[in-house]
């Protein structure tokens, strides 16, 4: 079943046409990935489905679950269940990871018509993921990514991503810079995930993650067009043969 | 706000209740306008000894003098106000009242429930049926019996005036001597209210000191006088909340706070300010122009001021320390938020005199809608001050591009071997972060106070528990509709 639908999106960033026409359908229960070279539109499609004022859809569908997303502001959905994980997540200075992240699980709660969690309970939640995820659980009262490595903010949105447990989600580029350790925490999160009703879509360089993560289809994106589709093995040919082939197409 | 249904019900029960004060809001309004017989209207209605009258009229005739020279040096601005055209004794003009909430601004109830204040305090908040019985009365009376045994005073000054005349005698004005500035000395002349501290040596005070929210009447000016007194070896928290809205025309709140700390004494003053700002136009809202200061006279003693102002059309306010004594010091936190038409013009003076004095300054300004915000301090090292320290911390952020925020730092060092540092940011919030809050599915409001919250946490963090909590719903109210 279609869980995100992607028809033929054409959107702009600054007067500039970014997304030439993307076609993409995730259906529940897959893994995709999408590889490409820089500048090429994979951080703009992501920020367009999550709703990222200033990224203008000049025509185009996206649809999660059959709903109309591009009706939607950014807030709507993520409590819809759309999750980004940032490229370079933003530092709040002051607010402590554990509240911001009890914060935001109970805007979504509050959502779902639940009760929103209270503290103790939060903490034992928050405590079971972190090691869960093998992730050290002073990071929850340090202020959110000030000051935090590049490896501690990519696995704060690994972690976020299973407290929230969204419908779909995004991870762009969740693998760059991390030591082989800390690649292991964030494919182990996501593969903890990977259930029949949820999809991903990883945007990636590395087919390193892709040993890890094992994509059921793999895309090529090269001028804001999504220009090749496969299975796994394409990131391996990706990988040994770069992206000539589709930029000089 | 647990706390104030506690009270209510407490306060319901004691004697004072009967009469005193409470007849005389019913019954006694002096005519409006200012002049000699006003004032002795007010001392003899408070039935005062004639020192303290004595002491008013000197006042009032030094402000004759002030003609209307008003400061002007605040970046604020207001149309002149005409000091004959209200009234100076503390009795309501007896206006209008409400009969059911029905009647009230359906805004204010929603601002009520929003604070957590439940529907017997909405009530008394918004003028209903009983409200003006409790209008003056402060927490403390509860606790009076238990401070009492333990040597500590806590009254209504005018009560402190009868009572223990040689310690207001000897205080009063010593800080803030009436010819202090155009404000104070107004205050000096006709002040009707406020509270009277006194902490006997060596004792640190068991329980914080408050003077919850006192609901003023409309069309009054309103003129409290707070004077505390911590003796040697002493400690005590007194905690100021103004948290009730007031929905009138322009009305003038001109206090004047004196603390006086002798050796190693210590006291810290919180605020939660939240006087009615205005509407969206910046129709109506408080004046609230108050002088603050806090002598540190003793050795080692210490005085810090934590201030959350969120409330007022017009802000005009610098809480100091004199640090006086050796070793003493001054520490000034505060958050400052303007929304739609507010002003502030907010800040502190640190006057360094004895030797190894110390002072912080922490100053967190936000602005929002089309407010100004303004940061003013003071830090002067005189010629004896060896070894002064001052670390001057000042950020301000900005909601929107149609506010402002200045930042005026004054620093006048004549000894060489004092230090000042300062550190001054101005911020905006940015894309990126409302942009992750909302990713993560919290709503613009919500993404907003978190992240001001965040930006005022070292302020909100000096701020009793209880305070804090109230403060914190404080800024996420007073900034909405901010965003988007
Ligand atoms: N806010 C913006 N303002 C102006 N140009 C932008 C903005 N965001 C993206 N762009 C431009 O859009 C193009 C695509 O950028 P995008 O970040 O989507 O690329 P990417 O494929 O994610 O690249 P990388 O692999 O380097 O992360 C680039 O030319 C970039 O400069
Ligand atoms: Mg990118």
């Amino acid at each position: 079943m279609a869980l995100l639908k992607i028809k033929n999106l054409h959107a702009n960033v600054a007067g500039k046409e970014i997304l030439k026409g993307i076609s993409l359908t995730i259906n529940a229960g897959e893994m995709h990935a999408i590889m490409g070279p820089n500048g090429t539109g994979k951080s703009t499609l992501s920020n367009v489905i999550a709703g990222r004022d200033g990224y203008e859809v000049t025509s185009g569908e996206v649809l999660l679950d059959d709903n109309n997303l591009l009706a939607m502001s950014a807030d709507e959905r993520a409590r819809a269940g759309v999750f980004l994980a940032f490229q370079y997540p933003v530092e709040i200075p002051g607010v402590s990871t554990s509240n911001f992240l009890k914060t935001a699980l109970n805007a979504k709660r509050r959502a779902a018509g639940l009760p929103e969690i209270d503290a103790m309970e939060f903490l034992k939640l928050v405590k079971a993921k972190t090691k869960a995820l093998g992730i050290p659980d002073d990071i929850i009262k340090r202020q959110l990514n000030v000051g935090f490595s590049g490896g501690e903010k990519k696995r704060a949105e690994v972690l976020q991503m299973t407290l929230l447990e969204p419908r779909i989600a995004i991870l762009d580029e969740t693998d760059s810079g991390l030591d082989i350790d800390a690649l292991k925490v964030v494919a182990d999160g996501v593969n903890n995930l990977r259930s029949a009703d949820r999809g991903f879509l990883v945007i990636t360089h590395y087919q390193r993650l892709l040993n890890y993560i094992v994509p059921d289809h793999v895309h090529v994106m090269s001028g804001g067009r999504i220009v090749a589709s496969g299975g796994k093995e394409l990131a391996l040919t990706l990988e040994a043969e770069g992206y000539a082939k589709y930029q000089a197409a | 706000m647990a706390a104030i249904s506690q009270t209510t019900a407490a306060v319901r029960d004691v004697e004072q209740y009967k009469y005193g004060f409470v007849t005389d809001i019913e019954t006694e309004r002096a005519p409006k306008g200012l002049n000699e017989s006003i004032i002795r209207f007010i001392s003899a209605k408070k039935d005062e000894p004639e020192w303290m009258l004595e002491w008013r009229l000197k006042a009032y005739r030094y402000w004759l003098t002030l003609g209307d020279q008003e400061p002007t040096w605040a970046k604020v601005t207001y149309p002149r106000i005409d000091y004959q055209d209200s009234y100076y004794y503390a009795a309501p003009k007896q206006q209008a009242k409400y009969e059911s909430l029905d009647e009230v601004d359906p805004k204010l109830i929603e601002t009520y429930n929003k604070l957590g204040i439940p529907l017997k305090e909405q009530q008394m908040l918004a003028g209903v049926a009983v409200d003006a019985v409790f209008d003056s009365i402060s927490v403390a009376t509860t606790y009076k019996k238990k401070l009492q045994e333990l040597g500590v005073i806590f009254s209504p000054i005018s009560e402190a005036v009868k009572t223990h005349p040689e310690l207001v005698k000897k205080y009063l004005g010593s800080v803030v001597p009436y010819s202090d500035n155009f404000f104070a000395t107004l205050n000096s002349a006709v002040f009707t209210d406020g509270s009277f501290v006194y902490i006997p040596k060596g004792l640190r005070c068991p329980m914080e000191l408050s003077t919850y929210f006192r609901i003023n009447e409309k069309n009054t000016g309103q003129f409290e006088r707070t004077l505390i007194i911590a003796d040697e070896g002493s400690y005590v928290s007194y905690l100021e909340g103004c948290t009730a809205p007031q929905r009138d025309e322009n009305q003038l709140h001109a206090a004047v706070v004196e603390l006086v700390a002798l050796d190693d004494a210590e006291i810290k003053y919180s605020t939660v300010q939240n006087w009615y700002p205005g509407d969206e136009n910046g129709k109506g809202g408080i004046y609230n122009f108050v002088t603050k200061r806090a002598a540190c006279r003793g050795r080692n003693s210490k005085v810090m001021w934590t201030q959350v102002e969120t409330g007022s059309s017009i802000t005009w306010k610098y809480p100091s320390c004199i640090l006086q004594g050796e070793n003493s010091s001054g520490e000034f936190y505060s958050v400052a938020i303007t929304n739609n038409r507010q002003q502030a013009d907010t800040g502190t003076k640190m006057i360094h005199i004895g030797r190894n004095t110390k002072s912080r300054i922490v100053s967190k300004g936000i602005s929002a809608g089309r407010s100004s915000n303004t940061y003013r301090g003071l830090v002067r090292v005189q010629g004896k001050a060896d070894g002064a320290r001052n670390y001057t911390q000042c950020d301000s952020l900005l909601i929107g591009d149609r506010c402002s925020a200045n930042t005026v730092p004054y620093i006048e060092s004549r000894n060489p071997t004092a230090q000042t540092e300062h550190e001054a940011t101005t911020s905006k919030i940015s894309e990126e972060q409302l942009f992750y809050c909302l990713q993560r599915g919290m709503t613009q409001e919500e993404a907003v106070s978190l992240i001001v919250n965040g930006f005022c946490k070292e302020v909100l963090q000096t701020l009793p528990m209880e305070f804090a909590v109230e403060a914190q719903k404080l800024v996420a109210i007073s900034l909405e509709g901010s965003v988007g």
